[in-house]
């Protein structure tokens, strides 16, 4: 079994080499460190802006100067509002808010329920139906149904323009070599650039309202249904296409009768991503007026009322996990509804419609057996039991980490010649992965110090880089767990979900009293995010090593712990790169996040140039050199798995 | 699947006479407006704004029949909508020179609506028992002895001082360069970071010294107790790298959009007209952040309690 293991690594004498002048370069960095420490750092104060800053300042206060001349603006831009505009409102006014001079929505909740129930009915199957049932009907048992119905709203709007817009262009980068080769600069920027950089903007461009929620919305959910869709496009087997040009058919019948249908199951996991990504942004959209949970949670946190905010985030939770059970299932496997059950749940569905139309009972979720107070208060209870009990432990343990590995790593960093490092950089980005990494990885450094925020880029990187060995550290350590006991998976999979769509403002309270405000509650938040993504993709890649395999290991009389070292985690190699890959591109995405926390750096950069009109072009800067950051990472990352795994 | 279909028709059945028992829709129609028109008020995020806010829209739907539309939006949004006529009126601004210069001065998309009566305080705030057990503390002079009590992981050999908010303008890394004070400025970044750093500080007698501002709702639970830096006199900061001087006391005022003061209606009249205090802030604040009341809620437990001050407000006819 060993042997299996082994055949695939390098020659041993290869490695070795490698690792020595892997430990030369450090060797060397850290002696050079010691000589030339806080020397050419390119260090920027907190309020000392470049003149780049100055300069993008100057051109946004010309675009808001100029917005009632410019034709642009009447034209374009004005026109999209309208319609984005007029599409949410009337969701809106369908299922949240008062309208058509009723003071209540045209479908109340009893049809909403039912709606719910009857299209996860004929998606999903009956399980899932009850599931959406018993969803819906908690959110109104918080006493959050109107709240929920406006975010359902804005998320429908958002997920829908997103569908329509990015299926399409999907479809495109699956068919095109070259589309693919633009589109994915695009996106990578799309999804790392920080939300608080553009929120601002975008209201100058589409106004107060509906219009730039959803808009900013689909800037970060639009990404993925492109992406899974030209994935799914490309791995359609060559030979079937080709079996059916053969056959005579035109470009555009081989698409619509073999690569969309075979590439169907796919692309709706894309439209679970999307839906996903859309629940994500509904706090940071309330920022700008966004309607529904998310207004809850930020009003709530300015009393530093966790009960509060905590019952709302659960919404969204609830609602997330409906809506991914939902298309999950839609993806999994196509299902046809016996014609009765068809026929009575549309008959249902319209009975409850009507009623929900005309009584207000049906109308207005109004309950005897409201739990909403209930969930407060026991949050509340805990939040506070843990704030009074735990800080004594947990200030150590951040102290520690602080010192023995946040401290180190970011003074070689942060501290060292910005030169040395980026020499270092480039050459460990060649030795990874070769001469095209080495050069990406030089740009990106370029950009860096053009951002003039090298400094803060080198200190939010150490953070970084702290956050994804934790998420490493448990992805391995759960994700085995889980990938080897279904029972465990089953109980901690939607305790993962929780974890990544429970709005971060929640949780943020009581980290703080636990870590205070400090580098090291950033880390957590950042871990809290993204180890789920890791377990998850883990725990598949070990579920996926084949059981005879294990079962051969374990015959041979290893132990537990020798069939996960040898055997399924070696095997499971491409599944740890992917989530070593995917661990840091979220642990990117909560930069922001943590400058509300202590972070610094370009964190606080973002959020100060969001809140302050001359740190703006700083903040602008900050966010592009997160996406710099990011995509160098991702592209270091990609090789040197590119690298472990052949 | 006859029994499926049995079920449904009672369950139908059921919802349908449940039904007939019910209210309909419609039966009970809700107020009108008057000619006030619609008011769109902007509600910057924080809880003494939103006593600001919630006063001034219960006095404009109840007395004016205004419609009030509230808008959630930061300080920079919100600005920006008086020129693209999002917004009406913003009514408690902590200073933002940048921003009148670019809105007033440049653009003349938002005019001054005067003072809200309400003084604004910026400074460096302990907790009350570390000024209650070392009361030479509350003297900048000071600080410097007691730095090493103040260090944390984030602060290295130096003392910390929190800064938070970045909405807020803060002079602090050129204070403490120029006041010579071995201290280094951390940036928590949020108002929520102060906040829990203070109550904790305070629970758990740690030490604490941040940067903080009255009035605020906090400052009814936990008694801050603010440290005195070098007087403030007028151009003392003047230059932002050479600032020694304490932060100068702020009149909080309001602002309108150009458009809304020009048509001068009754919303504008009672945005004008509207003057309260600190104390009276401070009350309504306390409802909404201490009390857990609504908004509107604790708007008109205030106003009912002082109806002589709500009618100084309104626009006379």
């Amino acid at each position: 079994m060993v042997a299996v293991a082994a055949a695939r690594q390098p020659p041993r004498v290869f490695q070795h080499k490698k690792s020595l002048i892997f430990a030369g370069v450090v060797l060397a960095w850290l002696a050079l460190w010691l000589v030339f420490r806080n020397a050419w750092t390119l260090s920027l104060g907190a309020a000392d802006l470049t003149p780049l800053h100055r300069w993008i300042n100057e051109v946004n206060d010309a675009v808001g100067a100029s917005r009632n001349s410019n034709p642009l603006f009447l034209y374009f831009f004005n026109e999209i509002r309208l319609v984005i505009d007029e599409f949410v409102t009337f969701i809106q006014a369908l299922i949240a808010q008062p309208s058509f001079g009723r003071p209540v929505p045209v479908i109340g909740w009893l049809g909403v329920v039912a709606i719910a129930g009857f299209v996860s009915l004929v998606v999903a199957g009956w399980r899932i139906a009850l599931l959406a049932v018993a969803g819906f009907v908690f959110l109104g048992l918080q006493g959050l149904w109107q709240e929920s119905m406006d975010t359902l709203s804005l998320t429908l709007a958002a997920v829908v323009i997103s569908l329509l817009v990015g299926i399409p262009l999907g479809i495109w980068a699956g068919l095109s070599d070259r589309a693919n080769r633009i589109l994915t600069p695009v996106l990578d920027f799309m999804q790392t650039m920080p939300t608080f950089v553009y929120l601002a903007p975008l209201t100058l461009f589409f106004l107060i309202g509906p219009a730039s929620a959803t808009i900013a919305t689909l800037i970060y959910a639009a990404p993925p249904a492109i992406r899974i869709t030209a994935h799914a496009i490309r791995s359609v087997p060559r030979n079937t296409v080709e079996a059916s040009e053969s056959l005579g058919a035109t470009r555009s019948q081989t698409l619509v009768k073999v690569l969309l249908p075979s590439a169907r199951k796919t692309i709706v996991l894309g439209v679970n991503q999307t839906i996903m990504a859309a629940l994500a942004m509904v706090t940071i959209a309330a920022l700008i007026d966004a309607p529904g949970l998310g207004k809850t949670v930020v009003k709530a946190l300015q009393t530093l009322d966790v009960g509060t905010a905590f019952n709302a985030g659960l919404a969204i939770v609830v609602l997330a996990i409906v809506l991914d059970r939902v298309t999950t299932a839609a993806a999994s496997e196509r299902r046809t509804l016996p014609r009765w059950a068809l026929f009575g749940g549309l008959g249902v569905t319209g009975v409850c419609v009507y009623l929900s139309y005309t009584y207000l009972w049906a109308a207005e979720f109004q309950s005897d057996v409201e739990i909403g107070t209930a969930i407060r208060k026991g949050a509340t209870a805990v939040t506070e039991w843990a704030q009074d009990s735990l800080p004594v432990i947990t200030d150590g343990f951040k102290d520690f980490v602080t010192f023995a590995l946040i401290n180190p790593l970011q003074a070689l960093l942060a501290e060292s010649p910005w030169f040395l490092v980026a020499l270092v950089i480039v050459a460990l980005s060649f030795m990874i992965g070769g001469v095209r990494p080495a050069i990406v990885s030089a740009v990106c450094v370029g950009l860096l110090i053009a951002t003039g925020l090298w400094q803060d880029s080198m200190i939010t990187l150490a953070s970084t880089l702290v956050a994804t060995i934790m998420v490493m550290v448990l992805g391995v350590v759960v994700g085995v767990w889980m990938g080897r006991s279904t029972r465990a998976d089953r109980f901690i999979r939607p305790v993962l979900d929780a974890a990544q769509v429970m709005p971060a403002f929640v949780y943020l309270v009581p980290f703080l009293a636990l870590f205070s405000a400090s580098r090291f509650t950033a880390i957590i938040a950042a871990v809290v995010f993204a180890a789920p993504v890791a377990i998850k993709i883990i725990a598949d890649g070990i579920r996926a090593v084949s059981p005879a395999t294990v079962e051969a290991s374990t015959a041979l009389g290893s132990s537990s712990w020798q069939t996960i070292v040898k055997v399924q985690l070696p095997m499971a190699r491409g599944a740890l790169t992917l989530a070593a890959n995917q661990g840091l591109i979220y642990v990117l995405s909560m930069v922001v996040v943590g400058g509300l926390v202590g972070a610094g750096a370009l964190g606080y950069d973002v959020v100060a140039g969001f809140s302050q009109g001359q740190l703006y072009g700083k903040g602008l800067a900050a966010g592009v050199a997160i996406v710099v950051l990011g995509v160098m990472l991702d592209r270091l990352t990609q090789a040197a798995a590119k690298r472990w795994t052949n | 699947m006859a029994r499926h279909n049995v079920l449904g028709a009672v369950l139908v059945g059921a919802l349908a006479l449940a039904g007939c028992g019910g209210a309909k829709v419609g039966d009970t129609s809700s107020g009108a407006t008057g000619d006030c028109g619609t008011f769109n008020l902007a509600i910057n995020p924080w809880v003494g704004y939103e006593a600001n806010a919630a006063v001034l829209a219960y006095v404009a739907e109840k007395e004016l029949k205004c419609k009030v539309t509230k808008k959630e939006l930061k300080e920079e949004v919100a600005w920006q909508g008086f020129g693209t006529g999002e917004v009406d009126a913003v009514v408690e601004n902590w200073g933002h020179d940048d921003l009148r210069k670019k809105y007033i001065d440049e653009q003349k998309t938002a005019v001054s609506a005067g003072s809200t009566g309400v003084k604004g305080q910026i400074g460096w705030y302990v907790p009350p028992w570390l000024a209650k057990e070392h009361p030479d503390i509350l003297d900048w002079n000071n600080l410097n002895k007691y730095a090493d009590k103040f260090k944390t992981s984030e602060s290295g050999d130096k003392g910390q001082l929190l800064d938070g908010d970045p909405s807020f303008v803060t002079n602090d890394e050129a204070l403490v360069k120029n006041l010579n004070l071995n201290y280094k400025v951390v940036y928590g970044g949020s108002e929520t970071a102060l906040i829990q750093a203070f109550r904790q500080a305070e629970k758990d007698k740690k030490w604490v010294l941040g940067y903080f501002y009255s009035p605020q709702w906090l400052l009814n639970e936990v008694k801050l107790e603010k440290v005195k830096l070098p007087a403030y006199t007028p151009g003392c900061d003047a230059d932002a790298e050479k600032i020694a001087c304490d932060y100068p006391d702020y009149d909080l005022d309001k602002l309108v959009s150009k458009k809304f003061a020009d048509a001068n209606g009754p919303a504008f009249q009672l945005v004008k007209n509207f003057k309260w205090t600190n104390e009276d802030q401070n009350t309504v604040a306390k409802y909404i952040a201490e009390d857990k009341m609504k908004p509107e809620d604790a708007a008109k437990k205030w106003a009912d309690a002082n109806a002589d001050k709500v009618k100084a407000w309104l626009p006379k006819a």
